[in-house]
């Protein structure tokens, strides 16, 4: 590892001043940074320790019926949140589905948002890589890709975002709250992460020297709390990332679908909002037909980036389940396996 | 540029002077308070071997900088037995076969007392295999760690039981 000079800010106004500096990078939990310092992916010459700011590790309901959490919020800690959770179920199991119980009792919110996209070849430096290194080639484009986007890729890099927490943020319409010199600035999770275009080593729209300090929720959100779910096929039970996850949340009202929220993960370099499926979904009554018909909207511009065209036809499998599953209503408790399809609290396998 | 911290472990106060602000508490542990029982495994946060307790809560300790975890009251595999008294864990992974090698069980233990300081998984080995799936166990014993758990977390639940009966 590169060695570093370590500041610690008192306020958010210090830390967002010392990491104006080009090389400057956030400390948080560092459970993504420090694993990437150490294989000298990332060489930050100055880490920010924002661990110690006051104020960011709180989960606030404002007067407007929207959620605020702060940036500092462990990921544990926002899952086990018995309100937070009723309130936004598929959420929840989309965090404890990440990672392990030692990863989530670190992680934080801002830095689950920040963790890297990222693929192998990003991870070793003795590979070609866009992202790592810009202009130097892309060695997944011909390589072991069977995990690798199939939409929203370019020439440039094809890796996906590994965040399960972002995919039902995304659907549920959250907000990143940001702080930089220029002041403080909103931007919704949607248009947080970037694809990758010609500049694959920008992951999201983050300027230099911004710092997350909180995402927050709508109050509209928790209308989907009775019809919420989190989806994720992985190529081990537990402690993976996703071949692909689904978000599914409805509102369901006289046995129609009143409104639809759609997002998947594994299949691009950001968490994929599928606004054209939520509209299709729309006034109907939830059956396999329909949730089929949406699935295959979400998938209509997919193509493989390598060995990976049958991710089409899961997520698309992927996404119907889901769907089954919100429509038939959240389960009282997360699932001992939380988003498996295995999981023994939603009955057999389709 | 040094940095001065101060941790509590196992109980004991440590002033300690940094050199380098690259030492994670793993390397201090081990390198500096000769606290070998946490096991650097794969130093990356995959295997668990390394998992330690901070104000009770379980982390990977080759993930965590020394320096930025300056105040923090850290418990370790020294700090689990009293005396020769050895906690139930230890005890039911020695009835239960839950080591072959042994260089994963620190981790295993600790991330055990973790699992039953969140309150989450009760008897349920479905729920305790999942919370345990950080620690991995090369020799694959697997079924003996979960059976060990298991049974503490069992008598846990069901002493909770009677009290509230």
């Amino acid at each position: 590892m590169k060695t570093f000079e370590y500041v610690r800010p008192a306020s958010v106004s210090d830390a967002v001043a010392a990491a104006a500096q080009p090389g400057a990078a956030y400390l948080a939990a560092g459970t993504n940074l420090l694993d990437l310092m150490k294989g000298g992916v990332s060489r930050p010459n100055r880490l920010v320790d924002v661990t110690h700011l006051p104020g960011l590790d709180r989960i606030e309901r404002l007067a407007d019926g929207s959620v605020r959490i702060g940036a500092l919020v462990r990921n544990a800690d926002l899952a086990h949140d018995a309100e937070f959770a009723k309130s936004y179920p598929a959420i929840a199991e989309a965090l404890l589905s990440g990672a392990s119980a030692q990863l989530r009792n670190a992680a934080t919110v801002g830095g689950n948002l920040l963790q890297r996209t990222r693929c192998a070849y990003f991870y070793d430096t003795a590979s070609r890589c866009n992202k790592r290194a810009p202009g130097s080639g892309c060695d997944a484009r011909l390589g072991e890709n069977r995990m690798h986007a199939v939409l929203g890729w370019s020439e440039a890099c094809i890796a996906t975002h590994p965040s399960d927490f972002c995919v039902p943020l995304a659907a549920l319409d959250a907000v990143v709250e940001i702080e930089g010199r220029a002041g403080r600035r909103e931007v919704a999770l949607e248009e947080f992460h970037r694809l990758p275009g010609e500049n694959p080593e920008r992951d999201s729209t983050l300027e230099p020297g911004e710092l997350i300090v909180a995402v927050r929720l709508p109050a509209a959100a928790r209308d989907f709390a009775g019809h919420a779910r989190y989806l994720k096929v992985r190529e081990r039970t537990s402690y993976a990332f996703a071949v692909v996850s689904a978000a599914a949340a409805l509102r369901i009202d006289a046995g129609k679908i009143a409104d639809a929220r759609l997002a998947l993960g594994g299949v691009a370099a950001k968490p994929w909002r599928a606004r054209a499926a939520e509209k299709l979904l729309a006034g109907h009554a939830p059956d396999a037909t329909v949730f089929r018909r949406a699935a295959e909207a979400a998938l209509a511009d997919a193509k493989p980036s390598g060995d990976n065209a049958f991710k089409i036809e899961l997520a698309q499998r992927v996404l119907v389940r889901a769907l089954t599953l919100a429509a038939a209503g959240t389960p009282k408790r997360i699932p001992a396996l939380p988003a498996s399809p295995f999981s023994s609290a939603i009955g057999s396998v389709a | 540029m040094n940095h001065s911290i101060s941790l509590t472990v196992n109980g004991v106060r440590r002033d300690i002077e940094l050199d380098d602000p690259r030492v994670t508490l793993l390397d201090l542990l081990r390198e500096r308070l000769q606290l070998t029982g946490t096991k650097k495994g794969c130093d990356r946060g995959q295997c668990g071997a390394c998992t330690i307790l901070i104000d009770g809560r379980r982390i990977n300790s080759c993930l965590a900088l020394a320096v930025s975890h300056d105040g923090a009251d850290i418990q370790t595999i020294e700090g689990v037995a009293r005396g020769d008294q050895l906690h139930p864990l230890q005890a039911a992974f020695i009835a239960h076969d839950g080591f072959q090698c042994g260089f994963c069980t620190p981790g295993q233990i600790m991330s055990a007392i973790g699992l039953m300081n969140e309150g989450q998984a009760g008897d349920d080995p479905e729920r305790i295999r999942e919370g345990m799936s950080g620690n991995l166990c090369r020799c694959g014993a697997y079924s003996g760690i979960t059976d060990a758990v298991l049974e503490v977390q069992t008598g846990l639940v069901e002493a909770k039981q009677r009290r509230s009966a």
